[in-house]
This record gives structure tokens, sequence and C-alpha cells, in this order.
């Protein structure tokens, strides 16, 4: 493996300096790229910057699957369920399944694994899928990281999808992983945007890396399925047709095959998150401009008023006001809500990293100069505790 | 009982910015750091140990430079740290990365209990634990926010996994893997003994060789996936700072505003 700059080919142009995330690209005497090779990840992003000139040469002795890519047909998208209720980031899913699927002329499919779930199918193919893939059985009552797994991985080896995507929620981060890897392939995580490379018909899968500071596309060229898990409320849902018909595929797996080493004893709802933030459509989040836990009764009654659910920053986490359920950003929660107002938060990168693709940022904070208002949508300069009243008092109006 | 604890070095984050001038991210006096989810893993696989007697090892992949990142982690009572270390690990995704440490492991005789933090700072993938169980064929337990109970003679672990609206007791065999999440403890700094201690103190280090890695698995050659293109985020804010005479006035606009966007009723 090598990487080199054929000089000849470069002209100085610089293009590829601010592509390298390792730092690993300076400029030489003769004003031609240089690409330290102890930095360098062999990423290739250089290489996309000078598709022009074509000056940067990547010679990988890559491995190369010895299966036929072409036999691996369709767009999965998987159906995570907890006690029968489907997961809303899947019709999510469904919507962008079907427009990959109609680049690339595929069938779109879901698939349903649980314990009597069967008659759930028909919800998904109203949503737009051809055909569900259901794998119903006494063993798979309660989520489990292996039984899943296998299940999926079944099914996977005897049809053969091109694309397999998942939400990126706890459950689906904790299990697709094992599933990449139990399959030797790729996986890319927490993507918001996906789309098909007009020539390669690969999947271009991009997503946020050092919290959301820099994006990065990523492709699986040699192996399949490809896989990502996608972020919530990134995409919107699919509509739902009453008279769209399908096909239901159920799949017997026998019980000793699905065999788990972990049991669920118990799950306890944790009591004020009464709304899952990473599902909310409106959060409020609260920061150390609160100054004490009792006024963050101020934020949960503007919450109340717009329906929204309660967040807050690390610093009130750690200040005991709330529990750490509720925190957003790179320690806590991401989350993509349509409307997202921060109260006296003044947005550290960890925070903002967890909270600015949200579709509308109101920041509500003292300090004209708080990072937050960079990403704010509007911005309100002011003592919260005279804003926040006033903002409850309009509304309640 | 014999806990490994898998971490990874990062740039110290707070410090990671995008030049706007450039557009290249900042990485002049970026200090590497452990990445910061590890450090609950490393507290926590010491906690066990005081409970549980036994030995707490570190291992990481990564340059030489890495043993910064092991000195820390014996500053905090680790008792051992081994650096699998090699250029044929370089370009490695979360498939490869797994199975590098999975070796490792392999090499080290196993463990009882396998901790990561949940997930990395910088890639935030979250995906190399589950694949390190994978390759060891262990149970995997993620989000894992409080350790309830392990029982060594029966072999079962009982711990409280964070879900998105609430957490879920789960019971495992043993040996296994867990990722854990902030809540689970406070980590303690390194103490002064702990310092002295690492100071002086060589890691192991392991080649591909040393840990017997088929060539088809490990780096560039062994990672499924490819980094296509890297680009900073265009912010979308609109940035409009409301103007009003009172904060009523203020309010009523903002109010209005989110009305006739349909966000609120």
């Amino acid at each position: 493996m090598a990487i080199k700059v054929l000089n000849e080919k470069c002209v100085g142009c610089k293009l590829c300096l601010p592509t390298c995330a390792q730092g690993a690209i300076t400029m030489s005497d003769t004003k031609k790229a240089f690409i330290d090779p102890v930095k360098c990840n062999y990423c290739g992003a250089c290489l996309d910057a000078c598709k022009k000139f074509k000056a940067i040469l990547i010679q990988v002795d890559r491995k190369v699957s010895d299966v036929d890519l072409s036999l691996y047909k369709g767009i999965w998208v998987y159906a995570e369920q907890r006690q029968g209720e489907i997961a809303s980031v899947v019709y999510e899913l469904l919507n962008e399944g079907r427009k990959l699927a109609t680049q690339l002329g595929e069938e779109l499919c879901a698939v349903l694994i649980g314990n009597n779930v069967t008659h759930r199918a028909n919800e998904l193919i109203l949503h737009g899928a051809d055909k569900v893939y259901v794998v119903d059985s006494n063993c798979l009552k309660d989520f489990n990281d292996e039984s899943y797994s296998k299940a999926l991985v079944a099914l996977v080896e005897e049809y053969k999808p091109n694309i397999i995507l998942t939400g990126a929620t706890a459950l689906g981060r904790s299990f697709i992983p094992k599933v990449a890897v139990m399959l030797e392939t790729g996986l890319t995580a927490d993507c918001t945007q996906l789309d098909i490379d007009e020539y390669t018909k690969l999947l271009l899968q991009t997503r946020p890396a050092f919290g959301g500071n820099l994006m990065a596309t990523i492709t699986c060229p040699s192996f399949r399925p490809q896989m990502a898990t996608v972020r919530h409320k990134v995409f919107k849902k699919a509509a739902k047709d009453p008279n769209r018909k399908g096909l239901i595929i159920t799949k017997n797996i026998q019980e000793d095959c699905l065999l788990a080493r972990t049991k669920l004893i118990d799950f306890v709802k944790e009591v004020e998150s009464t709304v899952n933030l990473s599902e909310a459509d409106i959060i409020v989040s609260g920061g150390r401009g609160l100054g004490e836990a009792k006024n963050f009764s101020l934020v949960r009654e503007l919450a109340q008023q717009i329906n929204g659910a309660v967040g807050a920053s690390r610093a009130a986490v750690d200040a005991g006001w709330i529990p750490y359920s509720h925190q957003v950003g790179q320690t806590g929660k991401t989350v993509c809500p349509k409307l997202y107002i921060a109260v006296g938060i003044s947005g550290s990168i960890q925070h903002m990293a967890g909270m600015q693709s949200s579709e509308n940022i109101i920041a509500i904070n003292k300090d004209p100069q708080a990072p937050i208002f960079e990403i704010a949508t509007y911005g309100i300069v002011g003592d919260l505790f005279e804003v926040i009243p006033a903002l409850i008092a309009k509304i309640k109006k | 009982m014999n806990i490994v604890v898998c971490i990874k070095q990062v740039p110290g984050t707070t410090k990671v910015a995008i030049n706007p001038a450039t557009n290249t991210l900042i990485r002049e006096g970026v200090e590497a750091i452990v990445n910061p989810f590890d450090v609950y893993a490393v507290e926590e696989g010491i906690r066990l140990r005081e409970k549980f007697g036994g030995k707490v090892t570190v291992i990481i992949m990564g340059p030489p430079q890495a043993d910064q990142a092991v000195k820390t982690c014996i500053g905090m009572g680790v008792d051992d740290g081994i650096i699998l270390s090699d250029r044929a690990f370089a370009g490695s995704d979360t498939l490869a990365t797994s199975y590098t440490l999975a070796q490792g492991i392999k090499k080290m005789g196993g463990a009882d209990v396998i901790l990561t933090g949940k997930q990395a700072m910088d890639g935030d993938t979250a995906q190399v634990g589950p694949g390190i169980a994978n390759w060891l064929d262990i149970p995997f337990v993620a989000w894992v926010k409080k350790i309830e109970d392990v029982n060594l003679a029966g072999k079962t672990i009982r711990v409280e996994r964070m879900m998105d609206d609430g957490y879920e007791v789960i019971q495992s065999s043993l040996p296994m893997l867990l990722s854990v999440v902030k809540e689970i403890n406070e980590p303690r700094i390194e103490s002064m003994r702990g310092k002295m201690k690492a100071k002086s103190y060589k890691p192991v280090i392991w080649n591909a060789k040393d840990i017997e890695c088929d060539p088809d698995f490990i780096g560039l050659r062994g990672s499924p996936t490819l980094v296509n293109r890297v680009f900073v985020p265009v912010r979308s804010g609109k940035k409009e700072i409301i103007e009003g005479a009172t904060v009523e006035a203020k309010a009523e606009s903002v109010v209005n505003k989110l009305r006739a966007a349909k966000l609120i009723n």
C-alpha cells in the first residue's frame, strides 16, 4: 500500500489540502503537494479533490471478495419494533429507501423480526415496501442482540440484499454492528444523507464525524450488503397508501438456531421522559443559565405548553438538575427535531454537535456573543427569567 | 477476575475546530487524549478489580505514541497495557479494527469481562465493541449504565442498559463484552503514586505477526468501507436576532414566526 503525488501532473492548486483530515498534505518547496506517509491513513479524500488532474495515486493491495456482487439485489429496511410497536424511523427509511430503489431499479423490502409481529407487516407494505420478510418466533419476544442478529443474517444469506438500512437508535446501533461483522461487510454509522453514485451505482453514505465538524462520504465497493444506520428525523416519513399491495415472506428458523446468552430481566421506563427525546418534534433544553435545579420548572412549563420534550446541556446534568437521560450533545443524545429551543445554553462544540442539525433553532441567552446564536434560526438576547414567562404568556393567548 | 479495557487515542476534542479561512481542521497544538468515553470503562474496570480482585489490562491499537494513553490508564490504577502497532494496521475501518483488537485479546488469553466506552469521540461509530465481541464469540451488551451484580462462581453478570426511553436489566453469561455510558461512574484522576509508576512504565508492543493476524482482515486491505470524500458542513442558521423594545414584544415576534411556520399551535 502506498500513496504518491505524481509531480508531473500536480499543478500546485492546493485543492487537496483542505480535504485531508489527517493534516498529512503540505506544499513542497517546488510548489507540489507532498503527502506525509506517516500521517496519511489512505482515506482517499484527496483523490476526490484531484479528480481533474489525477495527480494523486493510491496503490492498494485490497482484498476483494470472491462473491458475485451482481447477485445482491434490493434495498432492505430493518423494521425495528419493540412489543410490536414499529419505530417511527422505519417509516422515514421506507421513504428514503424508495428513492434509492427507484434510482437503482430494484425492489424495496422491509424486514420484521420479533414475536407476534406478522400482523404488522401490512403496515409496512402500505408505507412503501414491495416485500416484507418476517421471522416470527417465541424466542424473539424480547429484543436480544444475539437472537435478532442470527435471524437477520439468516435472511441476508438466503435472499442477498444489496443494501440494508437501519435506524441509528439505541437498539439499531447495538445489534447492527454485530450483523455486519457476522457478514464480514462494511457498515457506516449515523448517516444523514444517502445517495446512489451515478456511475458506480454504489450507495454514497454521508455521515458527520468529529462531532459534526466534518462530513464524510463513505462507500463499500467490494462487499455486500452495503449497510448503514441512519439518524432519526433526517428524512420525512413515507406517506401511507391504503391500497398498496405487497408480498409477505415468512421464514421459519428453528429455535435452537436463535439462542442467546443474554436475557432481558426487566424494562424500567424512565418516569420523567414521557416523550422520547430522539423521536420528539419539539425539544426545549435548559443549560447553566438556569442557575439552579428549581428553575428547570420554567423549561418544563414551556415544553408542556408546546408539547415538547425536555432536554438539557451537560452543565445542567453535571450540576444534578436533571437526569443524564435528558442530556443533548456529544456525550448525551443526538437529536434532530423540527424545533429546538435552547434556554440559557451558551453552545459548546459538544452541545452543538448533538443538536445542530435541528430544523429550527431558537436560542435564548443573555450573552449576545454566545456561540449558540451562530447556528440559531432566531435568537433572543435577554434574561431568560423574563423571556420564558413572556413566551409562555404569548403561547397561552 | 481478568478484566480487559479497550481504549482509543483521540484528538482532545475541545480544540478540534475548523479554520474558517482555509476550511481545514485545526490540528496544531491538539493533544492526544484517551477517548473520554473509554475513561469510564477504565474506571469501571478498576472498580471491578477492587471488588473482585484480579487484574486490569488496557489494550489499544495505534502508533507507538499510544503509550501516552496507556500511561494515563496506568496512572489511574490499571495494571498493564498492550499496544497493537504495525504499519499494516493503517487505514483500518471498524471491521478491521475490531478483528485486530480481538486477535490481541486472544493472544492475552481472553478475559472474564471486556469493557469499552460507548463510542470514540472522533469517529462516533460505536461499532468496534460489538465487532470485537463477535470475533471472540462472546455476548455483548451496549450502553451499560450500571453493573448490578457479578456472580463469578455462576459465571453470570447483571447490568442495566440505557435505551432511548428507559433502561433494561439484562443478565448475561461470562465472559462477555460491555460498552459503558458516562452515567456509570465518576472516573478518578491519576494518583501521585500512579503517575510515578506510569513514568517508567513500558507497555508491551505487539505487531500483526505477534497476534497472528490474517493479512486479509487487517488495515486498509481488510476494510470493506472507503472514505470517498471529507467536507465541511454548511450551517444553515439564519442567525436572525429578534429585535423589540420590550421582552413582551420580542416574545410575541418569535411566537408569531413559529405559528406562521406551523411549528407550534
